[in-house]
């Protein structure tokens, strides 16, 4: 899978902007905070929309500010892991996990809630409120409902960044077999040399333009 | 029994003018958060205003506009044959005018409340907007619906300027229980209707306050979603 991204936006006092092609199974975005990383993230998820430029996934347009192209988020068909895992307060664990499950159809689907919560080890959460996960597993859940939602690639947005150092090295092996086992491509935001060095095939430096 | 009858109006006026207003109620406060249109600064005022004018002159405002000769009554009158004039449901009228701010105020708070990343999350989840308005906006705003709505029906229950202004003092029809009340005390002799009349009142304005709480208590997974006064 490939990205294409030449985007450029004005936030505040701050000019974003990036350029960089990516083929890896593990891109990691790596830079300075203040570098413009979540908020690329958010273009390329549809949550912001640049200013100028294109984004392009495996040949399709996801944005083209010269030919007016802004395809909606919910159509991206990606997932979005964030940094807080930003779990629905209202909803259990489980209703938390098939929410983009349930709005995918059949034929996208590639992972079945069963196998979603063995890969992850969520089993004994499923009847629980997100308010009373620990940290480490709000984003287990987290990770969850986004491949539930049956995406073509995954973002993740310093994904371990609120967890302590045992919680970091759990996450950490999710993401090595979501990258190995699943084969989903991921898009990785991190600003720390040493989970890159380990997650990442291939790093893109931003905020050096 | 006719202290019975003036609770039952009560209530029902009550009910009705909490729950027919609810929705523009709900409209209103989204348009206040979210809304981007100049004018939002008027549209609160108008809101806000029978909270801050002597029901009195909300219950005259009214007359002014649903009355035989308003311009709103003339209307419904020639269009639907309908009318408020004297009849119960000018009492849930008024009512649900006295209720609208406090309504407002409850349900903007909570829809101010809500992380408005979760709604983002919903779309990168496969949503579309109205799919994430029904199934993230609108949950996450119970709370303060259901706050509203009780601090609504309780001043409804209490409502008395504009109600007797706009729709008069009709037993049966527009006399609810303050009405009643305040009828009761006017002939001499009927001491014990107005202290039934009164404990029946207490009893119903504490009711609707305990519920409110039992409401609260019940968070998502948690120990109180926050208090409705």
């Amino acid at each position: 899978m490939s990205f294409k991204v030449d985007v450029r936006r004005r936030m505040g006092y701050t000019n974003i902007s990036a350029r960089f092609e990516a083929q890896g199974r593990l891109t990691a975005l790596f830079g300075p905070s203040g570098s413009g990383k979540t908020s690329i993230l958010n273009m390329i998820a549809g949550l912001t929309a640049p200013d100028i430029g294109v984004i392009r996934v495996d040949g399709q347009v996801l944005f083209d500010s010269e030919a007016r192209i802004n395809v909606a988020p919910e159509k991206r068909r990606l997932g979005y892991v964030f940094q807080d895992a930003r779990l629905f307060p209202h909803r259990r664990v489980r209703a938390n996990l098939l929410y983009g499950h349930d709005l995918a159809s059949a034929a996208e689907r590639w992972i079945s809630l069963e196998d979603a919560v063995e890969f992850l080890g969520i089993g004994h959460l499923l009847e629980r409120w997100p308010l009373t996960l620990s940290g480490g597993e709000a984003q287990r859940v987290a990770i969850g409902r986004a491949l539930l939602r049956a995406p073509r690639f995954l973002l993740m947005d310093e994904p371990l960044a609120s967890l302590d150092g045992a919680r970091r090295l759990e996450i950490m092996g999710v993401i090595e077999r979501i990258r190995d086992e699943l084969k989903l491509p991921i898009l990785y935001v991190s600003h720390d040399r040493g989970e890159i060095d380990r997650l990442a095939t291939s790093v893109i430096r931003l905020g050096e333009s | 029994m006719e202290e019975w009858d003036v609770v039952l109006l009560s209530l029902k006026v009550s009910l009705v003018a909490v729950l027919g207003m609810l929705p523009l109620a709900f409209l209103i406060s989204w348009v206040l958060v979210r809304g981007r249109m100049p004018g939002k600064i008027v549209l609160d005022g108008l809101v806000s205003l029978p909270l801050v004018l002597p029901p009195v002159v909300t219950g005259w405002l009214l007359l002014m506009l649903f009355g035989n000769n308003g311009p709103v009554g003339r209307l419904l009158e020639n269009w639907l044959g309908f009318s408020f004039m004297f009849r119960w449901t000018g009492a849930a009228l008024a009512a649900a005018i006295m209720a609208l701010p406090l309504m407002v105020r409850a349900i903007r708070l909570s829809i101010e409340a809500i992380d408005l990343r979760l709604e983002g999350a919903a779309r990168t989840l496969g949503a579309d907007p109205l799919h994430v308005f029904l199934t993230v906006t609108l949950p996450l705003s119970v709370p303060g619906i259901f706050a509203g709505s009780i601090l609504g029906f309780a001043r409804s229950l209490g409502e008395f300027g504009a109600t007797i202004t706009f729709v008069s003092n009709i037993p049966g029809e527009t006399q609810t229980l303050p009405i009643a009340i305040y009828s009761a005390l006017q002939i001499p002799g009927s001491e014990t209707m107005v202290a039934h009349l009164a404990l029946i009142s207490v009893a119903l304005s504490l009711g609707a306050l305990l519920f409110s709480e039992l409401l609260a208590r019940r968070g998502w997974g948690r120990n109180g979603g926050g208090h409705v006064l």
